[in-house]
């Protein structure tokens, strides 16, 4: 990695290792995608579209389970909510953003890009926009072919539990949600939406029990002191 | 429409959401996204979909509760977080335990 990067300038350096850290990732993405059901047009053209990794494994976790497309769409939808705030703070740095850049700007802004422009000194717009897109499109790139080789080799896994696959997107989801739970109060929201999916599980129909849970982020969210809506960089 | 059309309805309808949303931040006023019962839910949305994705995946079968080889295997994967392990190693060690636990016969 260190050869890889020599010559680059920090930011591209730290765009680049995050790239290649998150495109690894994807290999559980493309396999778990897979073993849930989806062939391998469908794990890539996800991937493709949706491009965020919290929607794509709640998608695949969703249907996974038995539950319905809808609950998926419905699921994956709420997980990509954080990436609208991210726009809203990414807009004054990136302006202006016309056309094809502002089709493509507004795809690669997720957790990692994110993170990575606003690493950078508030007073250097250059540095912050130069990590915001080598970020953005690096993980585009990596992900996206390393999610597809997952997909491959997903193909060739007969018994998915044999595997322990199941386990594997269970430890997917505690990674992904693992750098956000050293607030108390995540802490507490967390427990609780766990605890209200795991009750709704018998009555509810699969995959609801999970939309569900958006309902205790509501509760929690409606009073309480003010918070900042922060990317947590992607646990590599 | 079979399942599979369903299904690749559902992908695309889920790829449009998510370019939206996306789209949406870049261009509204900043302030009508200034509330802070805005901020504090969007944010706690992300904590309970994943940690409820997290439980159900690991915790249930069907529509029953479970306990079974996957509860080893993300005590596991907690420890190796804690120890701040990559995430690739997180999730390769969790199907190691929960398939050699499979292996041997248990859960």
């Amino acid at each position: 990695m260190a050869r890889l990067t020599t010559g680059l300038s920090p930011v591209r350096q730290q765009a680049v290792s995050v790239s290649l850290a998150t495109g690894a990732y994807g290999l559980s993405q493309g396999a778990l995608a897979v073993a849930a059901g989806l062939d391998l047009w469908q794990t890539l053209a996800l991937s493709l579209i949706v491009f965020s990794g919290g929607s794509q494994f709640a998608f695949v976790g969703v249907i996974g389970a038995a539950g319905s497309p809808w609950a998926a769409v419905g699921t994956s939808a709420l997980l990509g909510i954080r990436n609208g705030f991210y726009g809203v703070t990414l807009a004054p740095i990136l302006r202006p953003m016309r056309g094809w850049r502002f089709v493509w700007g507004a795809q690669v802004t997720i957790d990692e890009s994110t993170a990575v422009a606003l690493a950078q000194p508030a007073h250097d717009r250059d540095a912050r926009r130069t990590g915001f897109w080598w970020t953005g499109v690096g993980v585009f790139v990596a992900w996206n072919i390393l999610v597809g080789v997952g997909a491959v080799a997903g193909q060739y896994i007969g018994e998915p539990q044999a595997w322990g696959l199941d386990a594997a997107a269970a430890a997917a989801f505690l990674g992904l949600v693992w750098p956000r739970l050293a607030p108390r109060r995540a802490q507490a929201v967390a427990a609780a939406a766990a605890l209200f999916a795991l009750a709704l599980t018998p009555v509810l129909p699969a995959g609801l029990p999970i939309l569900a849970a958006a309902l205790v982020a509501v509760a929690a969210g409606w009073g309480g002191p003010p918070i900042d809506l922060e990317p947590t960089e992607a646990p590599v | 429409m079979s399942a599979h059309a369903w299904l690749w309805v559902a992908i695309v309808a889920a790829g449009a959401v998510s370019w939206l949303t996306k789209a949406t931040g870049h261009r509204v006023p900043e302030r009508w996204l200034e509330h802070p019962r805005v901020h504090r839910i969007a944010s706690y949305m992300t904590v309970a979909l994943l940690f409820a994705l997290f439980a159900v995946q690991g915790f249930t079968s069907g529509r029953a509760l479970a306990f079974d080889a996957r509860v080893a295997a993300v005590a596991v994967a907690a420890v190796l977080l804690w120890r701040r392990a990559p995430f690739i190693v997180v999730v390769i060690a969790a199907a190691g335990v929960a398939a050699g636990l499979r292996a041997l016969g248990w859960g």
